[in-house]
């Protein structure tokens, strides 16, 4: 005797966005702090040595916040005129920032004037950083040179003059004291070795360059400019590996996670977007209110830090996972002694063993449909709470009343306050298309039922019009659709007519197939 | 059969077991029933087939405890005998000979050595008329007995079993037929007849289903078409009857069943519920329901502990007292159509086809036992006649057995067809498949064919399904799109279509690397790592029907045939035509484990068979009209053994077996003279514990026990304690009236030791005497005979001399004295 076999609730598919690893671990933050600053925010730099505090550069002034504070614990209002680029040394120490009056400015983080100032540009210098040695510093400008300085006599050592457009990004290799990369409104890229007089490589991004980021290994280098963010392979002697086009306006800034797996841009379109370093897919996707300037992000992923046009400065910290559970509180339960009543009872040699069959548990109804109440089991699935939140549940005892047959006659026989709960019901999940093959079954029974008695109730009236109207307005919709269909149905045919066209995109697919395939052999190579 | 050489076809496994009532025997241990051409005896508790009653020669239509002797049994058949048989031995005894088709056998008590058979009238042939005739069985010797002694009882009765019962031990005879129901009286020679009108005022079907007689009242009760049970009394007059009615089927009552004392009345039908009525409080009912499938028939064992029910899924169930199933017999199913075709599990070799609805069936071919049923559909099944519920209709397997991919299909009346492909793993823990991925709507319409990819190496396993919506879909494991999903799940990968032409069928190479689809009349050969189009075959006129490749060294060929009475076989080096004859391949089919195909071809009302190389031009077997009618299904199975014929006609029997289904659903193979001989000698080897099922445990166990008994023997274990005079007089002895127990205990003692031998108990004094050595020669002899055994023992024990030495005077002494010291531990040995 086979026990009964209870009614399957399919397994339907979820709709909307499917859920990851990134989005679970990109969502988990709180909601942002805003600050205002006194004007567009630039940049942003954390400090490398704890507690990563981070710069905070916003027109005239750089603010330097703690990594919860939501006031600056320190800020340097020394600039003539808007200041750019504000950087920390890899110990921490010292800050350097570059000024619209081409002085470029070095500060002590505990003092307040600056300790040095390096003349020697003629315009706006917007680039400033340490090289790794820690007594040299960076500086690029609007006077398409950039320089290295030595930092305690403030002299410049050296002078590069190859860019023939605004210098607006810079870096310094981590590993090499000599290396450095600077990026202009030329649309190249250079590479710079200080003991050479002349760049030792150059890559032309197509667009003006507006950031650069270089990899912990330092083989690949990431540059973003117009809607392009480009990844170039220094190893190969500057060869371009993928070229990303994600967004919709100019790539502003770029920044890797802590773990180097995943790497940010932000753009002026107000997005921030996440690739996967590995095959360069957005997994992630932020919205801010306004275009974004600056990005930064915390060792760790702590906190994301945005810096935006309209002068707001926004940060997410990373939620922590305890806080959640000390909001619910822990229900009284029944005592141990209750569970454990008999359950450690040892049976005696010569008892007699009775096994009880175990029971089993039905829905409500399941029973129902067991004992072959058809409208009781139909009621059952319809009411309030399975009616709302599991709709799925009432659609499948729907369905599985259809297929044994009675369904017309669970319909049947219905009351006017029963009746307007099926059409409510009917008419809340008609257009979910996972429900619709069923219910529209469901519907024209009760037509066919219920014609009779159509005018004598105004409840059941209104109802059947809401339907109707709805009907009418998805038919409207799925014909606009049919339209599009057909249209693109041509446009399709139109492409595939002219063949070469046709080669010419394989081609380029293929091109595009080929291409994420190099990273792994790069990173097998540096690592 | 027809013979070819040394290969025939034969018959294999399957048969009905459903087809009559079965028979529980007096002791409630053996189930007996009819099954095609033979009487099977099941054990009761272990479901085993212990006999196999074979003599008949055609359908055996009845089976039948002889009243007089509850260890034997009649069966009758069309072939016009009655067999009397008994069963606990499985001897034929006897062979009636009636001479005419005999549809079913009743007998009672009242009427010694008489049985009533129910036999056509001989007189009009066209017209379906049956009589019931009285046989006098002639009680001689001779093994083949002639019984024309015959003389009707009844005329127009009907050939179906239930509508005849005795009453009251045989008093009288009630039978139903139509809207007619006659009693006839065998002390008054009168019969009485009543009939009902067709229909009820509110439209029933009134035509009586079947019928039972109250044994200890003058009650009969009748089921009816419309599901409706009456109980009629006093009809010994034909004016003053009463009936009364039990109404709770609600389709026809197929059987009924009093139990011994008639205490309680119990009825089945299409419902699948089991009915147990209180005789005379008809208002209190207990169900045992969903049995499985319609119940046919209902049985009582004599002593009223056990019913049976047969039903229409090829089942015996047997039920303890009306609450728990006990039991479960389960014959190979065979439906209207078999719509999966024949499978083989990789795994476990069984036979897999749809069986019950919504269910596959795993069956042993070697056993001839069905393994089990695996549910897919996994939804309530409602027994009623003419609802459309959803049935497997294909089903395929991937080369290692670890998944198995079934589709289910429900076609509604007036709205779409409903299908759902379901991919099931193989759990390792709980060996069965287990449900992984369920595809609702995987097309738009009908899937006419699925193939797993057959490459048993490859990781990751690619199925194709082709339906008639002009697509063909690959589908493939994937990892979870959904991070909160547990394991890996079924995906589709490709949609291939070709021109808007229908695929009707698909078949993967045997590397994997290439798959072909038949679109209508072309053969699209795909790649299915890249899925490109590599080449299209084609060969006009005609559509493809089956498409296979060719293994081993023949890979290089792919084979189809097509309606138009066309086979090809295509190069797929050269992308041409290899060659092509005119034949009308209905099915086309390649064994796995060597290059040969086998083709059915349809041929007049017949099928012939040819086995060919697709490198060879001749084939290397033909074989014309192996059965009638078209061959709908066939399956290569790998054979467990080897087998090693050197003939050429039957070589390719040798590592697997051909099996093939008619239209008819009859599950029919080929054998070998060599294999046949192979399992004669092994049934010959095989002698039967009467009680006993034939179980690999019992082979184990039994020979153990064989053993144990010859050292029993060599033994010669003297009897037990308890048969001792004395001890059984101390123990039936009242307590109260025994002596002091201090005073009993010598003796209890004494009757505990184990004396030589029975001889040897009777002239005791002896033994005293020779204790106080004074032996006489003569006894001195008799003394070594019988110490040689227990010295046989101690070299069993100690595994040391070979030969007995002659023992001294004093060794003798030396030896009885330990002998009685120890006798006590050895016979714990023996025991133990």
């Amino acid at each position: 005797m086979a026990s009964f076999k209870p009614t399957q609730i399919p397994d339907l598919p979820k709709l909307g966005e499917k859920i990851t690893e990134d989005t679970l671990y990109w969502k988990n933050y709180k909601a942002p702090v805003q600050i205002k600053e006194f004007g567009a925010v630039s940049n942003i730099d954390f400090s490398p040595v704890s507690p990563h505090n981070f710069a905070v550069t916003a027109f005239t002034r750089i603010h330097i916040y703690g990594p919860f504070s939501q006031e600056p614990v320190k800020t340097f209002t020394r600039f003539k005129d808007t200041a750019y680029c504000g950087r920390f040394r890899s110990d921490g120490q010292l800050l350097v920032a570059g000024c619209e009056d081409s002085v470029v400015r070095l500060y002590d983080v505990g003092g307040k004037a600056a300790l040095r100032m390096y003349k020697g540009h003629t315009k706006a210098v917007h680039v400033a950083d340490f090289t790794t040695g820690r007594y040299q510093i960076l500086t690029a400008s609007d006077d398409y040179t950039c320089r290295l300085w030595d930092i305690p006599n403030a002299v410049e050592l050296t002078a590069y003059q190859e860019h023939t457009d605004y210098v607006r990004c810079g870096v310094t290799s981590k590993l090499n004291r000599d290396l450095f990369i600077t990026g202009s409104y030329d649309h190249t890229l250079r590479v710079f070795d200080s003991r050479t007089e002349k760049s030792v490589m150059t890559m032309d991004h197509g667009q003006p360059v507006e950031s650069l980021l270089l990899y912990p290994s330092e083989g690949l280098l990431v540059s973003a400019g117009g809607r392009y963010v480009k990844v170039w392979d220094l190893l190969k002697g500057g060869q371009p590996l993928v070229s990303l086009k994600n967004h919709h306006k100019t790539v502003t800034c770029l920044a890797l996670n802590s773990s180097g797996q995943r790497l940010l841009s932000a753009s002026l379109d107000r997005h921030v977007k996440v690739y996967n370093t590995t095959n360069y897919k957005v997994v992630h996707n932020f919205d801010y209110a306004a275009a974004i300037l600056s990005l930064g992000l915390a060792p760790d992923d702590e906190s994301i830090v945005v810096g935006m046009t309209n002068s707001i400065l926004s940060i997410k910290h990373r939620k922590n996972l305890e806080e959640p559970k000390e909001t619910s509180k822990p229900r009284r339960r029944p005592s141990y002694r209750v569970f454990m009543k008999g359950k450690n009872f040892v049976p005696k040699q010569d008892d007699y063993f009775v096994s009880k069959p175990a029971r089993q548990h039905l829905a409500k109804y399941d029973k129902q449909l067991k004992r072959f109440n058809v409208s009781k089991a139909l009621d059952t699935a319809l009411e309030a709470w399975l009616r709302r939140k599991k709709p799925e549940v009432t659609v499948a005892v729907i369905k599985e009343l259809d297929r044994r047959g009675t369904l017309k006659n669970a319909l049947a026989g219905r009351d006017e306050e029963q009746l307007s709960r099926l059409l409510c019901f009917v008419i809340g999940n008609f257009f979910d298309t996972r429900f619709t093959p069923v219910l529209a079954t469901t519907a024209e029974i009760v037509l066919d039922i219920y014609q009779c008695v159509i005018g004598q109730s105004a409840v059941i009236d209104r109802h059947l019009i809401h339907l109707q109207k709805l009907l009418e307005k998805e038919i409207y919709y799925q014909k606009d659709l049919m339209e599009i269909l057909g249209m693109l149905d041509t446009m399709f045919a139109f492409s595939l007519l002219r063949k070469e066209s046709v080669d010419q995109i394989m081609f380029k697919s293929k091109m595009i197939k080929y291409e994420p395939k190099q990273p792994f052999i790069v990173k097998l190579t540096t690592n | 059969m027809v013979e070819y050489g040394d290969i025939r076809v034969v018959y294999r496994g399957g048969s009905k077991i459903n087809f009559r009532k079965p028979v529980i025997s007096n002791d409630s241990r053996f189930l007996l029933c009819a099954s095609g051409e033979s009487v099977k005896v099941f054990s009761s508790v272990t479901e085993e087939c212990v006999h196999e009653l074979r003599g008949h020669t055609g359908q055996v239509t009845g089976v039948l405890l002889r009243p007089s002797n509850h260890l034997q049994v009649y069966s009758c058949s069309t072939d016009g005998t009655v067999r009397l048989w008994d069963f606990t031995d499985g001897i034929l005894v006897r062979t009636y000979v009636v001479g005419y088709p005999v549809y079913s056998i009743y007998a009672s008590l009242n009427h010694k050595e008489v049985v009533f058979i129910v036999t056509p009238v001989q007189s009009d042939k066209r017209t379906e008329l049956f009589q019931l005739v009285a046989v006098n069985l002639p009680q001689t010797p001779d093994q083949l007995v002639e019984a024309r002694d015959l003389s009707a009882v009844l005329s127009d009765v009907s050939s179906n079993p239930s509508t005849i019962a005795f009453g009251r031990g045989g008093e009288y005879l009630a039978s139903v037929n139509n809207l007619k129901m006659e009693i006839y009286f065998f002390k008054k020679n009168k019969s009485y007849s009543f009939s009902l009108r067709e229909y009820t005022k509110n439209g029933g079907k009134n035509t009586f289903t079947c019928i039972a007689c109250h044994p200890k009242d003058d009650c009969v009760a009748t089921g009816h078409d419309d599901g409706k049970i009456r109980l009629w009394r006093n009809f010994k007059q034909k004016k003053e009857y009463t009936y009364s009615t039990l109404h709770w089927h609600h389709s026809a009552v197929s059987s009924l069943c009093f139990t011994p004392e008639g205490t309680n009345l119990l009825s089945g039908g299409v419902e699948s519920v089991l009915v147990q009525w209180r005789y005379n409080q008809e208002n209190q009912k207990d169900f045992l329901p969903r049995l499985g499938a319609a119940i046919t028939h209902v049985t009582v064992s004599p002593d009223g502990a056990l019913f049976s029910t047969s039903h229409s899924d090829n089942k015996i169930t047997i039920i303890q007292s009306c609450v728990k199933v006990s039991a479960v017999i389960q014959g190979l199913v065979k439906g209207e159509n078999v719509t999966t075709g024949l499978l083989v599990d990789p795994r476990s070799k069984a036979l897999v086809l749809n069986g019950r609805p919504g269910h596959l069936q795993f069956y042993s071919l070697q056993r001839d036992k069905l393994l089990f049923h695996l549910d897919i559909v996994q939804q309530e099944y409602i027994h009623e006649a003419g609802l459309e519920q959803f049935e497997v209709v294909r089903a395929a397997f991937d080369a290692s057995g670890l998944w198995l991919a079934t589709v289910e299909e429900r076609k509604q009346k007036s709205a779409e067809l409903e299908l759902n492909l379901k991919l099931w793993s193989f759990d390792e823990q709980t060996q069965s498949f287990v449900l992984n991925t369920t595809v609702s709507a995987p097309h738009e319409a009908r899937i006419t064919a699925m193939c797993f990819s057959q490459a048993a190496d490859s990781q990751t396993t690619t199925l194709v399904s082709a339906s008639r919506d002009g697509h063909f879909k690959a589908w493939q494991l994937g990892l979870p799109a959904h991070t909160d999903d547990e394991g890996p799940s079924w995906s589709c990968d490709f949609v291939g279509a070709y021109h808007g032409l229908v695929p009707r069928c698909c078949c993967f190479s045997a590397d994997g690397s290439l798959l072909a689809v038949g679109f209508q009349e072309v053969v699209t050969v795909w790649n299915p790592t890249s899925w490109e189009l590599l080449t299209t075959l084609s060969q006009p006129p005609g559509d493809v029907r089956n498409l296979c490749f060719g293994q081993l060294s023949c890979s290089k060929y792919l084979l189809g045939s097509n309606n138009k009475k066309m086979v090809c076989c295509w190069n797929l080096l050269t992308c041409s035509l290899e060659w092509s004859t005119s034949m009308d391949v209905s099915l086309l089919l390649v064994d796995s484990r060597s290059e040969n195909m086998a083709a059915f071809c349809c041929q007049d009302g017949s099928t012939d068979l040819f086995v060919f190389k697709p490198s060879e031009p001749r084939p290397l077997f033909s074989q014309k009209a192996v059965c009638s009618g078209r061959v709908i299904h066939a399956v290569f199975t790998p054979r467990e053994v080897m087998l090693e014929s050197s003939e050429e006609s039957s070589q390719w029997l040798n590592r697997s077996q051909l099996y093939f289904l008619t239209e008819f659903m009859d599950l029919l193979t080929f054998s070998t003279k060599a294999e046949e001989e192979k399992l004669m000698a092994s049934s010959k080897q095989l002698v039967i514990d009467d009680t006993v099922a034939m179980t690999p445990f019992y082979l184990l166990l039994g020979k153990h026990r064989h053993e144990h008994l010859g050292n029993e023997e060599s033994a010669e274990r003297t009897p037990l304690p308890q048969s001792s005079v004395a001890i059984k007089e101390l123990l039936q002895t009242p307590a109260h009236v025994l002596p002091a127990t201090s005073f009993l205990c010598s003796m209890f003692a004494k009757s505990l030791l184990i004396s030589v031998t029975e001889t040897r108990e009777e002239n005791k004094h002896v033994d005293e005497e020779m204790e106080s050595e004074k032996e006489e020669e003569d006894s001195d002899e008799e003394v070594e005979t019988k110490i040689s055994r227990p010295e046989q023992e101690a070299k069993g024990v100690q595994g040391g001399e070979s030969t007995a030495p002659t023992l001294t005077k004093t060794q003798v002494r030396e030896l009885r004295r330990v002998r009685k010291q120890d006798l006590s531990w050895i016979t714990g040995l023996l025991d133990s």
